[in-house]
C-alpha cells in the first residue's frame, strides 16, 4: 500500500479526456516496447490509486474490460498515445490527453463543428462537454447497449446531467431554466420515460449528436425554417398538411413571422393536444399575431366560455384546423362556404347553412362588417350611458339631500314598524 | 293596537294599511331569488377575462353547472313574468278594472309623475318643498318598467341563445351576435341598476336605511303614508276606502323571514356591484 501511494504520487492519467486532436506520437524503432494494459493496471488498478492532489486514478480492471474498448482489445496506450514511447515509471503527471480522434475522426470532425466545441474553443468554457463526458472514459459502452451513457433510453440523464442543471449551464450560454425537467412532463419526455417507446424522441433526436448548433445557426437542425422539417422526420403526415396551410407557405417563402412547429407547441414543454390545459393556452398563442380575430372571439360565448377556463366550446383550431389551415376563399378552407356548415356541424348537430351565417368574430365597432351589431351595441351604449348618468345624479343629489336632512335631525329616526308580535 | 278605533278629524287611526297583496309579495320573492341567481351565473361570462369570474363558475361547479342554473333560474323569471301579466290580464278583461290603465294605482306614467319628478329634483337643489306621492312614485313606475322592458329584451334574447338550432329555421344566424350583445348588455343595465340605484331608492337612502321591509311584509305604518304618500292617504282617507286596507302588523316570523333575505339580497348584490366595479376600473 505504502509503495503504491509513494508510486501514485507522480502518477497521472487523464481521466478527463478532451477532443482536442492530436496525432499519436509516432514510435520510434529501437524504442523500447509500449507498456501493455497490466503494465499500466499494475498502479491504475488499484482502487485507493491517488495522485498527488488526491484524486481518483483508478482504474477498475473489470470496468475497462467490459468496456466497448477493453472487449475490443484495445491498449491503454491507444488512446493514451504519449504513453507508448515512455520508458521510465512512474511516469509525469500532466500527459496529452486521450486521442480519440486516431479512432473517431468522423466523429471528432463533426463535434469540432458543434456548439460545445465552439464554447471549449473560444471561451475556454471547460464546462462545455467534451467526447468523456457524454460517452464516459473507461467504461465506453456502444450506444445501443441500454447500459451506455449514450443509449436512448438513458440519454436525457446524461444531457441532464448539465442542462438540467443551472448552475452549470448558467457558466455558458446555454438555454436557461431546468430544460430537461420541462421535457420529462412533455408528452415526448412520458412517451420515452413512462411508455419506454423506443420511437419517442430524445435531445439528440432534435438537436443532433455531435455536431449540435445553435439554434440561429441556418445548419441547426433546430433553426427556426428548419424545425418542420425536424419534426417531420417523425411526424410525417402532419409535416405535409403544415407545408400546404397557410402557415406553411408563409414559412416556405420565408416569412420570419409564420409560425413553425414549437411556436405554438414550444420546444421542450410539448403536451397532448387534447388536454384542456394545452387547448385554453394555444389560443392566446394564436392571439399573438391574429390579435383582433382573439377580441372578437373573446366577445362570443365560445371565448368567453373558454376565458373562464373550459376547453368544451370551440376554440382557434376547432374551426381553422391546426396543421393544414387555408385562408376563408380557398376551398380546402374548413371555414370556406362550401365547408363551413360542416365545421359548425362537429358541435351543432343540426346546424344548417343559416345557423351558420352566425359571425364567430363579429365586432360591434366595426361598422362595415356587422352594421346592424354596430347600430345595436351603439344604442345599447347610450341606453346604458343614459340611464347610469341620470339615476346616477339622481342618487347623488337625493343622497345629498337625505344626509343634510338628517344631519338637520329633521328626519325622524326610524322606527321598527313590524316589531309588534300582532299576527295576521 | 286595535285597528278598530275611530278616526278623529279625518285621520285615520290605524296603525297599517296594506300596501302589497300576498301574491305580489310571493312574485317579487322569486324575482328576487331567480334575479340573483342569473346575475351570478350569468355576468362571469360578461367578465370572463376577470380572476374572480373564473374562480365564480368554479364554486359553482364549472360552466356547464352555471348554465343549468341560469335556465333553471330564467324559468322561473319567466314564470314570474307570466304570471304577473295573467294577473294584470285579469284584472283587466275579467275584473274589467280600468284603473290600473290611468290614475294614481296606475303603473302608467302619467303627466303628475313629470311634474313630481321636477319637483322633487327641485327638493333636493333645496329649491322647493318636498313634494308629496300617490300610490306609486315615477322612480317606482321606472322601476317597474325598467324590469317589465328588461325581461322582455333578456328573456326574449336569452331564448334565442337558448335555442339557436330552432331560431336559425326562422332566423338568420347572425341574430345570436345581435342577442349576445343585447342579452350581455343588457342584463348589465339590468343588475347595476337594480344593485345600485333600487336599492338606493327602496332600502339604503337615508330615509329607509337600513332597509324597509314592505316588499315583504306587504304593510305599511300610518306614519310611513303620511310621510311617503300623503297624497294616497289624503285621496284614500277622503274616499273612506282607507279602512278597507287598514291592517295589523306583520307576523314577527314574516317581518324576519324578510329582513334575512332582503338583507342577503343587498349584500349579494353589492358584492356584484364591487365585483364589477373592480373588473370595469382596473
Amino acid at each position: 500500500m505504502m509503495r503504491l501511494l509513494l508510486c501514485s504520487c507522480r502518477v497521472v492519467l487523464a481521466v478527463v479526456a478532451t477532443a482536442s486532436i492530436a496525432a499519436a506520437a509516432p514510435q520510434k524503432p529501437g524504442a523500447p516496447a509500449p507498456p501493455s494494459n497490466d503494465d499500466c493496471l499494475a498502479c491504475h488498478g488499484d482502487a485507493g490509486a491517488v495522485r498527488a492532489d488526491g484524486r481518483s486514478v483508478a482504474v477498475a480492471p473489470e470496468t475497462f474490460a467490459g468496456s466497448i474498448h477493453g472487449m475490443g482489445g484495445l491498449a491503454c496506450v491507444d488512446c493514451h498515445a504519449d504513453l507508448a514511447a515512455l520508458a521510465e515509471y512512474p511516469h509525469a503527471e500532466k500527459l496529452q490527453p486521450a486521442q480519440c480522434a486516431t479512432c473517431h475522426d468522423a466523429a471528432v470532425a463533426a463535434y469540432g463543428t458543434g456548439v460545445h466545441a465552439q464554447a471549449r474553443r473560444s471561451g475556454g468554457n471547460l464546462a462545455a462537454a467534451g467526447c468523456a463526458d457524454c460517452h464516459g472514459s473507461h467504461d465506453i459502452k456502444p450506444s445501443a447497449d441500454p447500459a451506455s451513457r449514450t443509449h436512448h433510453a438513458r440519454l436525457l440523464d446524461t444531457c441532464g446531467r448539465c442542462h438540467g442543471n443551472e448552475a452549470i449551464v448558467g457558466q455558458g450560454s446555454a438555454g436557461r431554466g431546468n430544460i430537461v425537467d420541462l421535457f420529462r412532463d412533455s408528452i415526448h419526455g412520458k412517451a420515452l420515460i413512462k411508455s419506454g417507446l423506443s420511437v419517442a424522441p430524445t435531445c439528440t433526436d432534435c438537436h443532433g449528436s455531435h455536431d449540435i448548433r445553435r439554434k440561429a445557426d441556418p445548419a441547426s437542425l433546430v433553426f427556426r425554417k428548419t424545425i418542420p422539417a425536424t419534426c417531420s422526420r417523425c411526424h410525417e403526415g402532419i409535416g405535409r398538411e403544415y407545408w400546404e396551410g397557410v402557415h406553411g407557405s408563409q414559412v416556405a417563402k420565408g416569412s420570419p413571422l409564420a409560425p413553425v412547429c414549437t411556436s405554438c407547441h414550444t420546444a421542450h414543454d410539448i403536451r397532448r393536444s387534447d388536454v384542456e390545459g394545452w387547448k385554453l393556452e394555444v389560443i392566446k398563442e394564436c392571439g399573438t399575431c391574429h390579435e383582433q380575430s382573439l377580441g372578437t372571439y373573446r366577445d362570443t360565448f365560445h371565448g368567453q366560455v373558454t376565458a373562464l377556463g373550459f376547453a368544451r366550446v370551440a376554440s382557434c383550431a376547432d374551426c381553422h384546423g391546426a396543421h393544414g389551415i387555408f385562408p376563408k376563399a380557398d376551398p380546402r378552407s374548413t371555414v370556406s362556404e362550401a365547408n363551413l356548415v360542416a365545421t359548425c356541424r362537429q358541435c351543432h348537430e343540426g346546424a344548417t347553412a343559416s345557423f351558420a351565417r352566425f359571425d364567430p368574430h363579429a365586432d360591434p365597432d366595426n361598422r362595415e362588417r356587422n352594421p346592424l351589431l354596430f347600430y345595436t351595441s351603439q344604442f345599447m351604449k347610450m341606453l346604458l350611458l343614459g340611464v347610469f348618468s341620470f339615476f346616477g345624479l339622481h342618487t347623488a343629489l337625493w343622497l345629498g339631500r337625505g344626509m343634510q336632512q338628517k344631519a338637520a335631525g329633521r328626519l325622524r329616526r326610524r322606527q321598527d314598524p313590524e316589531a309588534t308580535e300582532d299576527g295576521e | 293596537m286595535s285597528a278598530q278605533e275611530p278616526a278623529h278629524q279625518g285621520v285615520p287611526a290605524h296603525t297599517h294599511y296594506r300596501r302589497f297583496d300576498r301574491a305580489d309579495r310571493l312574485l317579487h320573492g322569486f324575482l328576487m331569488f331567480s334575479f340573483l341567481s342569473l346575475a351570478f351565473t350569468g355576468l362571469p361570462l360578461l367578465f370572463s377575462h376577470e380572476a374572480w369570474a373564473s374562480r365564480l363558475v368554479g364554486v359553482l361547479g364549472g360552466f356547464e353547472s352555471a348554465g343549468t342554473i341560469h335556465r333553471v333560474a330564467a324559468v322561473v323569471m319567466i314564470g314570474v313574468f307570466v304570471t304577473h301579466l295573467s294577473r294584470i290580464f285579469r284584472r283587466l278583461f275579467v275584473l274589467k278594472d280600468l284603473s290600473i290603465l290611468w290614475g294614481p294605482t296606475s303603473m302608467v306614467p302619467q303627466p303628475r309623475d313629470l311634474f313630481e319628478m321636477i319637483a322633487h329634483v327641485r327638493w333636493f337643489l333645496g329649491l322647493g318643498p318636498q313634494p308629496r306621492f300617490d300610490h306609486f312614485t315615477y322612480w317606482e313606475k321606472f322601476d317597474y318598467w325598467a324590469v317589465f322592458w328588461g325581461m322582455g329584451i333578456i328573456g326574449g334574447s336569452g331564448m334565442i341563445l337558448w335555442f339557436p338550432q330552432t331560431v336559425a329555421h326562422v332566423l338568420p344566424g347572425w341574430v345570436f351576435n345581435i342577442a349576445t350583445v343585447i342579452h350581455g348588455e343588457e342584463a348589465l343595465l339590468a343588475v347595476v341598476f337594480i344593485f345600485t340605484f333600487h336599492f338606493f331608492t327602496g332600502h339604503l337612502r337615508p330615509e329607509k336605511f337600513p332597509m324597509d321591509s314592505v316588499i315583504f311584509t306587504g304593510r305599511v305604518t300610518l306614519k310611513e303614508m303620511e310621510e311617503e304618500r300623503a297624497d294616497e292617504l289624503e285621496r284614500l282617507t277622503r274616499s273612506g276606502r282607507i279602512d278597507e286596507l287598514a291592517s295589523a302588523a306583520a307576523p314577527r316570523w314574516v317581518y324576519r323571514l324578510g329582513r334575512t333575505a332582503g338583507a342577503i339580497a343587498v349584500v349579494l348584490g353589492l358584492l356584484m356591484v364591487a365585483l364589477i366595479l373592480y373588473a370595469v376600473l382596473t
